[in-house]
């Protein structure tokens, strides 16, 4: 169990699950969004233990001093930190979107690596902690649906597996979850394959980060066909509707 | 989109780092700056009186313990400032910046046929962090410090002054400022009369002694040897500190058959294996033996006797490979992951060295905490003002830490500090893990320490300067 921890990307779908669980598991917490209205509806639902911080994870030069007044709020010690801001814009077919493409590279990516290069350093100096980042199935291989999100996913993927080859020597779990498709906002409207609820996905993330567990699917279904998508040929591939 | 200039950013968007200490057992999560001269330091330290914040300067992050790391501030990289700015091969002087290390600078002048006169195990540190510590070699009962051989610095200090000092210019501040562990300010240039060598070679020759009384004997010869060390097994054999003796000379012109080809880079090379083992796996191998005092055991039997089996006769062995024995095995102190070790190095004046250093291996192995290494080295005494240095010898000791021996071998390592400081010791900040204000004190005396506080009054009124060794010891305290 965890006993402080930070989540960004809070305020709705897998995050606010995340939150609610982990305060129901008597963690303190940290919960980092945009949405003030929705994080404070959360934070009533566990006084004192859920602390909600308002944030856009683009505003970068904002985040060190979150960062810090958090860590006070949290008594000085960070049990866990996870990454869970995302967002998927629907991108057309032959759509090419300069706007949604930086969005989600914004988003899913640079406010990750800001957010990382916080809480990973206090954590290899504590030599102690968990780091998770909530990757996506869709970061192992490149799909022709949504180039730049499964750009910034397989970006996040790649970060995170650096990072645990760094931080494992100092005692420090770097987590990283791959869900399959969930039903959240993101996902609105979407008819997608082995689709599970917001609960189950942030349940599966948090079995992975109390592990310690290096990079897992969420549900493990997804393991043995990812295994098998990430072998297939690009030139069979590239054929394919993925 | 344009980057905000360093210096103008609050603390907490500056790049960091985890600094440790060369020892693994201390660390500090810091921002850091990459300063690339005198004026960008001077404006560093304005800009940190702004903040309210402090300094500490690291160089290669060679010192064992907490005297490079800062948890309450800044840390300047001082490795970026390693211009050569002049050197002169008829006399061997040269002026160089704080961040030149002594690998640069030896591969610098080696060629011309001058060496350093001064260097540590390894080449790595930076001038700067030799001049902050007053670094010793295995010449010191000869040659000094490093400091012996200095003869101008620039220091820039907290209070907005650049002072140019020497032996004539502002000695007390010289003296100080050399062993001032970084407290008075940045040395920004340092003016070094490097030694003449007449080959790339030393002439050297090593033999076993059964313990540590025969240790004290052989060092009674060191004079007549330009370089003198010995390896100590704190582990094995019957009666403690037996051990390994190395000495060595510098060849006369014409002595070495090899002549001057080996001055150079290329005939400066470091052995490839050791026993057999490739050099890179050699920390492996040693982590699975150094795993257990049983595995060191083998290992210093292992050593001890090659060294009786050896040839005791005169070979000749390349600066580089006599002195850089840490330097040839990269990341060898990764054999003491994950704990760390600690290194220990008590100085005791040289009539109660034998009797110190024995009761400090028999209570080690009393207790089953072990130094998995030993090294034995003579002095004299010096003119800096916070010196380590006396006329007498010190051992240097590597006690792993691990979850069980941590509080024991404090508990253990507070108790023979007693005992040093008892017997008139000193300690070295650049290998301390042990020093309490109060030890501090003795080791230094009141009056030094007094002095030393005067001269930070007048550079660094407002305690801009701070590492967590200088916290630890007190040095504004009391």
């Amino acid at each position: 169990m965890f006993q402080t921890a930070i989540v960004i990307g809070a305020s709705s779908g897998i995050g606010e699950h995340i939150v609610r669980k982990l305060a129901a598991r008597g963690t303190t917490v940290c919960a980092v969004a945009r949405r003030k209205e929705r994080l404070e509806a959360i934070a009533k639902d566990w006084p004192g233990r859920i602390h909600p911080v308002v944030h856009d994870v683009r505003d970068y030069d904002a985040a060190p001093d979150l960062y810090d007044q958090m860590l006070e709020t949290l008594g000085g010690k960070l049990d866990c930190f996870i990454y869970n801001a995302g967002v998927m814009p629907p991108v057309e077919e032959s759509e090419y979107n300069w706007d949604k493409d930086r969005l989600m590279m914004e988003v899913n990516l640079m406010g990750a690596v800001r957010w990382f290069n916080l809480a990973a350093p206090t954590m290899e100096a504590a030599r102690s902690g968990t780091l998770v980042g909530v990757s996506s199935v869709a970061g192992d291989r490149g799909r022709r649906g949504s180039p730049m999100y499964t750009a910034s996913k397989a970006g996040l993927t790649a970060t995170m597996e650096a990072l645990r080859n760094r931080l494992d020597r100092y005692g420090v779990s770097v987590v990283t979850a791959k869900p399959g498709p969930v039903r959240t906002d993101m996902t609105a409207g979407m008819q997608l394959p082995l689709m599970i609820e917001a609960h189950e996905a942030a349940e599966g993330i948090l079995q992975l980060a109390e592990r310690g567990t290096g990079s897992g699917y969420v549900p493990k279904t997804w393991m043995p066909i990812m295994n098998v998508i990430k072998v297939v040929p690009s030139f069979i591939f590239r054929k394919t509707n993925i | 989109m344009s980057v905000q200039p360093a210096l103008e950013r609050p603390l907490n968007q500056l790049p960091r780092r985890v600094f440790d200490g060369f020892g693994m057992a201390h660390r500090a999560l810091s921002p850091f700056l990459t300063p690339t001269s005198a004026d960008e330091l001077a404006a560093i330290f304005q800009r940190a009186a702004e903040l309210e914040t402090t300094v500490a300067f690291r160089g290669s992050g060679r010192s064992y313990g907490d005297a490079a790391i800062n948890g309450q501030g800044l840390v300047l990289d001082m490795r970026s400032m390693n211009r050569v700015l002049s050197w002169d091969r008829e006399t061997g002087v040269i002026e160089a910046e704080p961040g030149l290390s002594i690998q640069q600078l030896w591969q610098r002048t080696l060629p011309d046929g001058w060496w350093p006169p001064v260097v540590p195990g390894t080449s790595f540190p930076t001038l700067g962090g030799c001049l902050a510590m007053n670094i010793h070699g295995k010449n010191h009962y000869k040659m000094g410090g490093i400091g012996d051989h200095v003869q101008e610095i620039d220091l820039v200090t907290p209070a907005g002054e650049i002072h140019t000092l020497s032996r004539e210019q502002r000695p007390e501040l010289f003296h100080a400022a050399i062993s001032g562990f970084g407290m008075l300010g940045a040395i920004t240039r340092i003016k070094l009369q490097l030694k003449r060598v007449h080959g790339g070679r030393l002439r050297v020759a090593q033999w076993a002694v059964p313990d540590l009384r025969a240790q004290f004997e052989a060092f009674q010869d060191a004079s007549r040897f330009d370089y003198f060390v010995s390896w100590v097994d704190c582990i094995g054999g019957g009666a403690a500190g037996r051990g390994q003796l190395h000495r060595a000379t510098y060849t006369a012109p014409g002595e070495d058959p090899m002549g001057t080809r080996t001055q150079n880079v290329a005939g400066q090379s470091l052995p490839k294996t050791m026993m057999g083992v490739p050099m890179p796996l050699v920390p492996t191998v040693l982590k699975i033996f150094y795993s257990s005092n049983l595995g060191v055991h083998f290992t210093n039997e292992a050593k001890y006797r090659a060294s009786t089996l050896g040839s005791t006769a005169d070979y000749y062995q390349s600066h580089a490979a006599f002195h850089f024995l840490l330097d040839q095995m990269p990341g060898f102190r990764n054999a003491y992951e994950p704990g760390g070790f600690l290194q220990y190095q008590p100085f005791v004046p040289a009539e109660n060295a034998e009797r110190v250093f024995n009761e400090i291996l028999r209570v080690s192995k009393q207790r089953g905490i072990m130094s998995y290494l030993g090294v034995l080295k003579r002095y004299r005494p010096d003119d800096f003002l916070l010196s380590h240095a006396l006329d007498g010898y010190s051992l240097a000791l590597d006690y792993p830490i691990t979850r069980a021996n941590q509080a024991p071998l404090y508990a253990m390592l507070h108790e023979l500090t007693e005992l040093v400081l008892d017997a008139g010791g000193r300690f070295y900040p650049a290998k301390d893990s042990i020093l309490r204000p109060e030890h501090f004190r003795r080791a230094f005396g009141q009056e030094a320490i007094t002095k030393f506080r005067t001269l930070r009054d007048q550079c660094d009124p407002n305690r801009i300067l701070r590492t967590n060794w200088a916290a630890r010891v007190g040095v504004d305290e009391g």
